[in-house]
């Protein structure tokens, strides 16, 4: 302890004595730190801006009744014809409702299970937006609003009016975007729909949804539960889709093939759906950890050689500490602890730097139609950006003083002596 | 007898191989008591710098014995050889040698913080002590790199007395002195010979100096030719 207290003391005094090169060597890590952060704040942040954009809004399962064709053919019952084939030519899809068969008691089975976050009702319909002649096609997705609030962050895409209107007027309907546009409709205006069997039906409009994905805004609206049953004139029990949120995503594989097992239905995991999300944001951080991490090796460089040209500055003060009685393990510690004070200087400044342009870029206006609620550059102020920043900054100085240290430890004092 | 010896070199052997095979001391033996001031006196180029760093423990590279305190540290460790360095053996060097970025007190201090034994304040005081035994406790604060080369000369002689060691070696460590400072060096080691039954161990070219010291022991060419 005592032993350790003359070593920094040591260092100490060799690092003010030249308060210039250990500066340099410390904004060389604060560089490289600072640019980590802020890299790593920014691209993460928009990473979850994205991820947000289509993730977070997609369900985990989303479970519903495909139109296909039945997998075994009446002819596949036939055993007779053993040695030969079996040709079905124009396979028609297997006729079948679009609504799942069972669904409430199959929702209150899912929302009892404990993995699950919520299991929520939609009910799609195709539907025709009708402005005096003109038809414009569309879909009406009838929904469970504060449900889709609380697990999809549906009130982020409600620009207009609120989406717990749906709720409080009878037959509102929150209009896309892009149909509002085209139909040059607003808040409070009423817009006619009609079903595909031609019944219309005039709908107030309460909001005007925004997904920022222009495919959607112009053809879909939202409108509750009830309003769309009785549109299309089905009963309380009509639901054509089952969107469920889990705790943990990582589930949602296992739970989708055990409710296509269980329930014979379709059920798509957002694994699946969104393989190309995975893809994207992993790569993104692989170029953020890259470029942090050249910076730290070039900085890592810089205290390597600052520290050799020290060392061989310092022969002479090696010798007498030797001569003295400090040993070479006493000699190699006072240089390490030379760079590990670089890289704790230089790493602190650094977050501090990070930080602080992580603030700022928070605050520069950045808006954009493609994303109604986003006002700010996306930053994620995650702290275990910032321990993994001293941590790196901490390793690299350490590994960059060691081997000069090394060096250090082994100068034979007598041959500094003899050389004057 | 075997208690009243300080250090005994043992059939000591050393050898430079860079660049020519050099045979630079040829079978060393001799012994030091307890409080015994002995001077070696030599041709220069005799081997006489070698001879001390290797009774100071910092050359290991060299055949026989060396008996420090009664025991062999021939072979000892590093870490060890350190140890017994800061705690026993004061070195004064041919030339002044002190850490130019510390003050004259910091480098006498030194020795004795790695020790480990006295609190800060008993060794700042004994530091100042040592500095005024040597008339330089005026400079204590200045750097070491902003005195003059006497002056440094004398502040490595108090560094090396800080720890109070069993024996000081050192190698002309009046050479670069005017008489009155050099006489002055003398009184002090025979004084600490006298009084804390110091050995001392002193290169030295001056034959005055080395009249008043023990015993004289005459080298040339690596080998001991009077003792
Ligand atoms: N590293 C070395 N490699 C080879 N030969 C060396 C080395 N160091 C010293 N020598 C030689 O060893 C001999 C003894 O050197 P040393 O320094 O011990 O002499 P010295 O007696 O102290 O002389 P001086 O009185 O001038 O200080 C000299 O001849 C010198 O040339
Ligand atoms: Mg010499």
């Amino acid at each position: 302890m005592i032993n350790c207290k003359v070593i920094l003391s040591i260092s100490k005094t060799h690092l003010l004595s030249r308060i210039k090169q250990t500066a340099i060597a410390a904004l060389g890590v604060t560089f490289g730190i600072g640019t980590f952060i802020i890299l790593v704040s920014f691209m993460t942040g928009l990473n979850g801006l994205l991820d947000g954009l289509i993730l977070n809004r997609t369900p985990h399962v989303h479970i519903y009744n495909e139109i296909k064709p039945s997998a075994t053919q009446p002819i596949d019952l036939y055993t007779k014809i053993t040695d030969g084939f079996k040709v079905v030519q124009s396979v028609k899809p297997k006729f079948t409702q679009a609504k799942i068969h069972n669904a409430l008691p199959l929702m209150s089975q899912l929302n009892a299970n404990p993995d699950v976050k919520g299991a929520i009702p939609q009910l799609r319909a195709q539907i025709f937006y009708i402005s005096g002649s003109i038809e414009l096609g569309g879909n009406l997705v009838g929904i469970d609003v504060l449900e889709e609030v609380r697990l999809f962050n549906f009130g982020q895409y409600v620009v207009k009016g609120t989406p717990q209107a749906l709720n409080n007027i009878e037959n509102g309907i929150l209009i896309g975007s892009g149909v509002a546009d085209k139909m040059s409709l607003d808040v409070g205006n009423t817009v006619q729909v009609s079903t595909v069997g031609g019944a219309i039906f005039p709908l107030k409009i309460v909001g005007i949804y925004q997904s920022g994905l222009a495919d959607i805004d112009n053809i879909q609206s939202f409108a509750s539960l009830k309003t769309v049953q009785r549109i299309l004139g089905e009963p309380q029990n009509y639901i054509t889709d089952i969107n469920v949120k889990l705790f943990d995503i990582e589930q949602a594989v296992p739970m989708a093939q055990f409710i296509e097992k269980q329930f014979k239905l379709t059920a798509i995991d957002i694994k699946t759906a969104n393989a190309q999300f995975e893809t994207g944001t992993s790569i993104r951080n692989l170029i953020t950890y890259a470029v942090s991490i050249t910076l730290l090796i070039v900085a890592g460089f810089g205290i390597y050689n600052i520290l050799n040209m020290l060392i061989y500055e310092k022969m002479n003060d090696i010798a007498i500490l030797k001569a003295t009685g400090f040993s070479g393990r006493d000699v190699k510690y006072v240089f390490i602890s030379q760079a590990i004070l670089i890289g704790l200087i230089g790493g602190i400044l650094g977050l501090m730097i990070g930080f602080g342009m992580s603030v700022v870029i928070d605050n520069l206006p950045f808006e954009t139609d493609a994303l109604p609620t986003i006002k700010t550059y996306p930053v994620n102020f995650n702290p275990w950006y910032y321990v993994i920043g001293i941590t790196f900054a901490m390793v690299s100085t350490f590994l960059a003083g060691y081997l000069p240290s090394r060096k250090a430890q082994k100068i034979d004092p007598v041959e500094i002596i003899r050389g004057q | 007898m075997g208690n009243d010896t300080i250090l005994e070199a043992r059939n000591i052997n050393k050898y430079f191989r860079e660049p020519v095979l050099f045979h630079v001391l040829k079978d060393i033996n001799f012994k030091i008591n307890n409080g015994e001031f002995v001077s070696i006196m030599g041709k220069s180029g005799c081997g006489k710098s070698t001879l001390l760093y290797i009774l100071s423990t910092m050359d290991t590279d060299y055949e026989g014995d060396l008996m420090f305190m009664g025991e062999k540290i021939t072979g000892k460790p590093h870490e060890e050889l350190a140890r017994i360095r800061n705690k026993h053996i004061g070195f004064v060097f041919q030339f002044h040698y002190l850490l130019s970025e510390f003050t004259v007190l910091e480098n006498v201090m030194l020795p004795a913080k790695k020790l480990g034994i006295k609190s800060l304040g008993e060794i700042r005081h004994d530091a100042m002590e040592k500095l005024k035994l040597l008339h330089i406790d005026d400079q204590a604060h200045k750097l070491a790199s902003r005195i003059s080369g006497g002056q440094k000369q004398r502040v490595a002689i108090a560094r090396a007395l800080i720890n109070d060691p069993a024996i000081i070696m050192g190698d002309e460590p009046t050479g670069n002195l005017d008489s009155m400072n050099a006489e002055n060096v003398l009184n002090i080691f025979k004084d600490l010979v006298r009084e804390q039954n110091l050995s001392l161990l002193v290169v030295t070219h001056d034959h005055d100096f080395a009249d008043q010291t023990d015993r004289i022991i005459e080298m040339g060419d690596g080998r001991i030719i009077h003792q």
